[in-house]
């Protein structure tokens, strides 16, 4: 049973403050916002602050719900992710981590490249043209999530693709939301 | 016309369509698991409103939060509202909320509709 203070032990040293690993659906996604709601309200975080992570934690979990994939391994269908939410003295950390297909990692990896290369009206650019031009995906996405996410937090997408098995990489994400508003 | 009232939850936002009394609202927060279906019956009863409008038509949306899936569909609101004569968007944020402001007024930037922005 080491593992369970091992486990608390490096979630302390992380900084962790909600960690959640399971099925994502849209009811633990509304569970799981409330709950870090409530947290930040009980510890009177600023509203401004509150809405930046409120806003990239949406759409860091809606993302899970719609996009990862699921782990296939003798005909055993499996969908699970985690998502994590950190907090320091000068920034909260929203961390999601979900399988994906190899073939799936190079668009992803390109698109969240595109991504950081853009300034904020470069942003602002990518989400107009985005907003006008698609229509709404059959997994009832827009293509707007990670700019959305960027813009937000006005931090550049941090991300990893350790590789799970030959056929499956867990694409981890990590989006910085200071706790010092700019003027 | 029959009015279309929705009351609004954890993830999808408050509607009130009633052309008699002159009350269009999407107010609350958006962000449904499925953005399109949520809003479609919306975007049917502005498309019946638009074949015999009222003279001027005042469209509130006093929003809190909406994701990115919600934004796509508000534009698509917006968009058949713009062909409606005598519209006009009242956009509300709330005071300290930059992000719903600079929305709005990109949402201006997008569509023909003249945009009043409001402070709750």
């Amino acid at each position: 049973m080491n593992f369970i203070y091992d486990l608390h032990r490096t979630m302390m040293s992380q900084n962790l403050i909600l960690v959640y690993q399971g099925e994502f659906t849209q009811e633990t996604t509304k569970s799981i916002l409330a709950m870090a709601e409530r947290n930040l309200d009980s510890t009177g975080e600023e509203s401004t602050i509150k809405r930046k992570v409120f806003n990239v934690m949406v759409e860091a979990l809606q993302n899970i719900v719609k996009h990862s994939d699921e782990l296939v391994h003798d005909n055993v269908h499996t969908h699970t992710a985690i998502f994590l939410i950190g907090k320091e003295r000068g920034q909260y950390s929203i961390m999601a981590g979900n399988p994906i297909k190899k073939e799936n990692m190079p668009a992803l990896k390109k698109t969240l490249e595109h991504i950081n290369s853009l300034d904020k009206e470069g942003l602002k650019d990518l989400y107009k043209e985005i907003i006008k031009n698609t229509t709404i995906s059959d997994k009832g996405g827009a293509g707007l999530g990670f700019v959305d996410m960027a813009r937000k937090s006005g931090q550049k997408l941090l991300y990893e693709f350790p590789e799970m098995s030959p056929d499956y990489h867990f694409f981890c994400l990590k989006v910085i939301v200071p706790r010092d508003t700019e003027n | 016309m029959e009015i279309l009232n929705l009351e609004g939850t954890e993830d999808t936002p408050k509607i009130m369509l009633d052309k008699g009394n002159g009350i269009f609202e999407i107010s609350g927060r958006s962000l449904p698991e499925d953005s399109a279906e949520f809003y479609r019956p919306i975007l049917d009863w502005i498309e019946r409103y638009g074949e015999s409008p009222n003279p001027t038509t005042e469209f509130v949306f006093k929003l809190e939060y909406f994701n990115t899936a919600s934004s796509k569909l508000i534009l698509d609101v917006l968009s058949a509202l713009e062909d409606i004569k005598g519209m006009k968007i009242i956009w509300y944020f709330h005071e300290d909320d930059e992000d719903m402001e600079e929305a709005g007024q990109e949402f201006s930037e997008l569509v023909e509709i003249p945009f009043e922005f409001k402070t709750y």
